[in-house]
């Protein structure tokens, strides 16, 4: 990578990092290049940059058929389509295509290849892109083309950009995150404060994400339940509600913005909040109770969509069970007391629609015991076990020791058999880390089979992966790439959280949150459970 | 009289000489075999006769351990096969021993290149252009997009990373026969004379090298040496020894790779390679298409690699041209 002693203005400079990015696993590394980049890059380059890493640009004008019109006046396009279909992507295909002049112009800074590019129309681009393009060389080409068509693609996302943020400038990450969705690239203001040591931009009129609070796992700790409240802790996803200045957004744990997927709840909270809840599917549709929430599984279907049909709204309703309440027009209750927070969600249910909200109810209980009793009968699928939040903790970002805790219910145990294992990657990238394995169809001693039901790769320490590794080599039968297939013969005793149908594997099923729990170096094989056992559980 | 190259014949398992009744480069055993080139997909073992360089059957000798049946031809040097046919073999600047195989009969002429490149390597002597009536010529490297940089730039690359982590070694992957001795011989003319550590499998062939002329410096076992004296040098070997066991007993080696394929970056990201290192033993397309030119055959039959591309710019430079599709060759290391 090439260094600069001082600024990194130019596009090339961008494209090392770019470049850099692309062949680093180690997110540590990942996030060293970038904020050394960040300190070295002046404003509002730097700007510029992060936002193309953390995908915010938009140039209507450069699309992915744009840049092929282009390579196809300047290569024969069957030259073209062969180059292309090797590579798998147009941009890079472009970027090492591109005829480049013989004396190139003088490079543009990321400013200015950002302004020409912003600048450009549908008719101009035909002439205005192949000019920038002469003035870079290959890598260069590849960072402006992946930059102008808004797909960097490196392997790094948006909380990790920001937390590159917070390091190159020595900054809490949560304050990143809460300013960072109410400004716009090249977050002058960010900088400005960061690196320059400003005031903290004003977001109040935003609709912009707090950093949530978090909870630790219970494990042995034993709490009084005159100092902790305990609620269900559901099985959807956790959301953030925010409306400001007239507009709702709603943002998952890691901060994105998940507005577009959910479209049915951007008009129902009528005054400024942020709430804190879990983001829910109604099960009625799937035969449970009338104001029910279904399983996971309905909620995946709504997961990742960009654009959401009427049918998929019909059959899959969305709505949020809240927990709790941080900001609720203009006074930030943060610092407030769980009860007291409490007492104000409980009061501000009559305020909204039942349609999309309901209030996430407190389990009672008299006593820990008893709530462990309580715990234990709990089979509803879309309980995923306890919360208990002490009754005088402020919300506050991040982890605290001592304050929430989360008291999951008993995972499900099942005896697998390893079928096929995948060499990982990065620090175990020489190990075989990843297995597959599967459960009988039948009498295992009349012949029946090993159908995959899970792919799991946690819940072994160190010395347990290197002894699988180790049982992987002399057991091989058969290799495709980086996957061995063994002659199944180790079981493993498998932990998850439920069992789903599914059309992805051959048994029809799959687990959720599947980890390895014991090695089972002396269990036979043919003891291992079958698929009817595991079918029992499913609970859709 | 027979019609006109109607004696020599590409079939699936190799090119055939008809009448002195071998074959170049099979890729099954044949009584009589030409060899351009000592990798294993051009050099197989067990032939009755294998007819190339001096340098081509010593590295078969130490593969195959038997020099049964082997015939030298010196580079320049002409050999009269049975029916009426000379072979004489030229330098492909491919790896060292090298050589396209001239064939000469009844007044017309092949070149069959075998693997080439047209850029300096201080391991094999240059790439000669022969005038010939039908070029079959290799296309590893058969698609516009593939532009090999001087090598200069990727030794500097390399150097540059080795100096910004002292604490840690490169691990540079490359073919055992032919790229592992050049890398080695080009960080040599850079200017590096640190010790050089080698996987097991490369130490025979660099000796072979080395015996041959090639200077390749100090060069040390890894498995002689202890993790500490390893930091802040350079490692070569084989690319399958990238991403496995053998490589942790390295000091937290940066993962370099030296191959044609790694101008592609997913290429390099499927290899787990964080240092990719653009070095080519093969022609890049702007040489394939020079040398095309150059030697300016009548008729151009393309073999292994992509073809197709190749193809279509015989086509549109109005050049005579066919695909062979010949088995049992192999490029993905390279």
């Amino acid at each position: 990578m090439r260094r600069r002693t001082r600024g990194a203005t130019l596009m090339e400079d961008l494209a090392a990092l770019i470049d850099a990015l692309v062949y680093t696993r180690s997110r540590n590394e990942k996030l060293r290049l970038i904020a050394q980049y960040l300190r070295a890059a002046p404003d509002p380059d730097r700007g510029w940059a992060l936002a193309a890493l953390t995908d915010g640009l938009d140039f209507p004008a450069v699309k992915s058929s744009t840049i092929r019109a282009l390579m196809q006046e300047r290569i024969d396009p069957v030259l073209w389509t062969l180059s292309r279909d090797f590579v798998g992507d147009t941009a890079e295909t472009a970027s090492l295509l591109w005829p480049a002049p013989e004396n190139a112009p003088s490079p543009p800074t990321v400013t200015e290849a950002v302004a020409l590019l912003a600048a450009m129309t549908r008719k101009s681009v035909q002439t205005e892109l192949p000019r920038l393009l002469d003035r870079l060389d290959a890598s260069g080409r590849y960072a402006l083309l992946k930059l102008a068509t808004g797909a960097m693609r490196v392997g790094i996302s948006s909380r990790l950009a920001k937390t590159a943020f917070a390091q190159a400038f020595s900054v809490e990450v949560e304050a990143v995150e809460e300013y960072w969705h109410g400004l716009a690239p090249p977050y002058a203001e960010l900088f400005a404060w960061a690196a320059g040591g400003a005031e903290p931009p004003d977001i109040r009129s935003l609709p912009t994400f707090r950093p949530f609070m978090l909870a630790h796992p219970l494990e042995e700790t034993v709490v009084d339940m005159a100092d902790y409240a305990a609620e269900w802790k559901w099985d959807g996803i956790r959301v953030q509600l925010v409306r400001a200045g007239g507009e709702t957004r709603i943002y998952s744990r890691s901060g994105d913005d998940i507005s577009a997927s959910f479209p049915e709840l951007l008009d129902v909270l009528p005054f400024a909040a942020v709430l804190d809840g879990e983001l829910l599917v109604r099960g009625a549709h799937q035969g449970g109770e009338e104001g029910g929430a279904a399983s996971f599984n309905a909620l995946q279907q709504r997961l990742g969509r960009k654009a959401v049909s009427k049918t998929m709204l019909a059959d899959y309703p969305a709505f949020v069970r809240l927990y709790d309440v941080l900001l609720l027009e203009d006074e930030d209750l943060r610092e407030m007391a769980w009860t007291a927070r409490r007492a104000r969600l409980e009061a501000l249910m009559a305020r909204l629609p039942g349609s999309h909200f309901d209030l996430s109810q407190v389990v009672e209980a008299a006593s820990f015991e008893d709530l462990a009793a309580i715990r234990e009968r709990t089979r509803d699928d879309a309980i995923e076990g306890l919360m208990l939040k002490r009754r005088d903790s402020p919300y506050v970002a991040g982890r605290r020791t001592g304050l929430w805790y989360k008291w999951k219910r008993d995972p499900l145990l099942v005896d697998c058999v390893l079928m096929y294992a995948q060499r990982g990657s990065g620090k175990r990238s020489s190990f075989y880390s990843d297995y597959t394995f599967g459960c009988w169809d039948g009498d295992p001693d009349a012949g029946a089979e090993l159908l995959p039901v899970g792919k799991a790769y946690s819940g072994f320490t160190d010395e347990e992966l290197k002894r699988i590794d180790r049982h992987v080599r002399t057991h091989t039968v058969n290799r495709f790439g980086p996957v061995r297939e063994t002659d199944r013969s180790l079981v493993f005793e498998v932990a998850f959280d439920s069992v789903h149908e599914s059309k992805r594997h051959k048994s029809g099923l799959a687990l959720r949150f599947p980890r390895i729990h014991r090695i089972r170096w002396d269990k036979p094989v043919h003891e291992a459970d079958r698929i009817e056992a595991l079918r029992a559980l499913v609970r859709d | 009289m027979a019609a006109p190259f109607s004696w020599i014949r590409p079939e699936p398992h190799g090119i055939h000489v008809v009448p002195a009744d071998c074959w170049i480069d099979p890729s099954r055993p044949a009584d009589r075999a030409l060899v351009t080139h000592g990798h294993a997909d051009h050099a197989r073992g067990g032939h009755g006769q294998t007819v190339a360089t001096p340098e081509t059957l010593a590295i078969m000798k130490l593969r195959y351990a038997t020099s049964d049946g082997a015939v030298p031809v010196a580079y320049g040097e002409t050999i009269r096969l049975q029916g009426g046919v000379d072979a004489t073999y030229v330098p492909a600047g491919h790896v060292l021993g090298s050589a396209q195989i001239l064939l000469e009969h009844a007044g017309e002429r092949v070149v069959v290149t075998g693997d080439y490149k047209r850029r300096p390597d201080p391991t094999c002597p240059p790439f000669q252009v022969v005038p010939c009536d039908i070029f079959i010529t290799e296309a590893t490297f058969g698609l516009p997009l593939f532009t090999h940089p001087p090598i200069e730039t990727e030794m500097a690359k390399l150097m540059e990373r080795l100096a910004a982590h002292p604490d840690r070694c490169v691990l540079v992957g490359a073919y055992a026969l032919g790229k592992a001795q050049r890398v080695i011989a080009e960080l040599r003319r850079a200017g590096h004379h640190l010790p050089i550590y080698l996987h097991g499998a490369m130490e025979k062939m660099c000796r072979l090298y080395e015996e041959h002329g090639v200077d390749l410096g100090e060069l040390r076992l890894v498995s002689d040496a202890k993790k500490d004296e390893i930091r802040g040098h350079v490692v070569v070997c084989p690319p399958s020894a990238l991403n496995d066991r053998w490589s942790r007993r390295l000091p937290d080696p940066i993962t370099a790779m030296a191959s044609g394929w790694m101008r592609v970056r997913q290429r390099a990201r499927q290899r787990n390679v964080e240092l990719p290192l653009v070095i080519s033993d093969h022609a890049d397309w702007h040489e394939l298409t020079r040398t095309i030119r150059e030697v300016d055959a009548a008729e151009n039959w393309i073999t292994h690699g992509r073809e197709d591309a190749l193809l279509r710019w015989c086509q549109l430079h109005q050049r005579r041209a066919r695909a062979l599709a010949l088995v049992g060759y192999e490029d993905e290391d390279d």
